[in-house]
């Protein structure tokens, strides 16, 4: 059990996300529920080294703020279900609109992979995109491939198992909101980490509940009894 | 020169470029439009009218985007182009 991991993508629609996965896991896809809950989400695993990568596919969306059901399927997924890894898909010739999701993601979760996709199509386009400038940037790996020609893989992979084991530390960047929010974060911060304690980053609570998010809040108390009675 | 024009993105015409300086929505719909590409600075053209003026449909961040007359009376920016 020590060597299996879970991996979430998470993406907007259209990003190749079910092709890599499909790439990735060969096909081997089967779809469970989680956590009780109603929703299906389809997974599949990756051998890499000793360690077996669970792969789950989230419904691609462009936000995670609960707007519609799928928002809050895969935002309660990465919040309250803690895979080992996050894997935000991008489309390399659309990365505009792409980082809205991916900055959103870097603000709930701290390991997260940046895995730049259709780099076949950018490179078509004459798009350059500096992989290494932006990892400085937004803290964490970013690594581009191609689902479709399968390149980018091997780092791909690698990476994901220099996160597990600890050898990458992601440091995802800070947004930092204009004074009149810091200053509220920063009352709120210390009363919500008393109540859910490391478990979540209690900045994006405070975030979330100045945002006055309820289906958040509620999502958040039946975490809190679940966790609090095991 | 000072040609800076400020209109509402339902007041706009077919080929206008509007870079966005504000939005005078809150909540749940402010939260969608932001998603959308909706933001400020951002530039956003007029692509086509329904005949009654509603929906509009906008091209914004690379993508095509319908708005009711109700979102878009309430988003507000410089005119950049005229598309002329
Ligand atoms: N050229 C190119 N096309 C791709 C790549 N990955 C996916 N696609 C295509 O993009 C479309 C959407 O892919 P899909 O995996 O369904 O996206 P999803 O909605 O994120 O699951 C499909 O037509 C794929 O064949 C890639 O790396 N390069
Ligand atoms: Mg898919």
């Amino acid at each position: 059990m020590g060597n299996e991991y879970r991996i979430a993508l998470a993406g907007n629609p259209n990003t190749g996300k079910t092709t890599l996965f499909n790439a990735l896991t060969g096909l081997r896809q089967h779809t469970g529920n989680w956590a009780g809950k109603t929703v299906t989400l389809a997974s599949g695993t990756v051998a890499y080294k000793d360690k077996t990568f669970h792969l789950i596919d989230l419904p691609g969306t462009y936000s995670l703020f609960s707007n519609s059901k799928d928002e809050e399927t895969a935002r309660n997924y990465i919040v309250f279900e803690q895979p080992d890894v996050t894997l935000v898909v991008l489309d390399a010739t659309s990365l505009e609109r792409n980082f809205n999701l991916a900055l959103q993601v870097l603000e709930m979760a701290k390991n997260v992979v940046i895995c730049i996709n259709l780099i076949d199509m950018a490179e078509e386009q004459g798009i350059h995109i500096n992989e290494k400038l932006l990892t400085r940037k937004l803290g964490v790996p970013v690594i581009k491939v191609s689902a479709r020609n399968k390149t980018g893989f091997p780092l791909l992979l690698d990476t994901l198992d220099r996160i597990v084991t600890g050898k990458i530390e992601c440091h995802p960047m800070t947004i930092t909101y204009s004074d009149e929010i810091e200053e509220q974060i920063k009352k709120m911060e210390p009363k919500v980490k008393a109540i859910i304690g490391d478990r979540l980053s209690s900045r994006w609570v405070a975030l979330r509940l100045l945002d006055g998010d309820e289906a958040l809040l509620d999502e958040l108390n039946k975490y809190l009894v679940r966790e609090g009675t095991s | 020169m000072d040609g800076s024009k400020v209109v509402k993105l339902a007041e706009a015409e077919k080929g206008n470029v509007i870079k966005i300086t504000s939005i005078q929505l809150d909540g749940v719909m402010r939260r969608r439009l932001l998603d959308l590409g909706f933001v400020a600075g951002a530039d956003v053209e007029v692509v086509r009218k329904s005949p009654l003026g509603d929906p509009i449909a906008y091209r914004v961040s690379q993508t095509t985007i319908a708005l009711r007359k109700e979102e878009s009376m309430k988003i507000e920016g410089e005119l950049m182009s005229n598309g002329k």
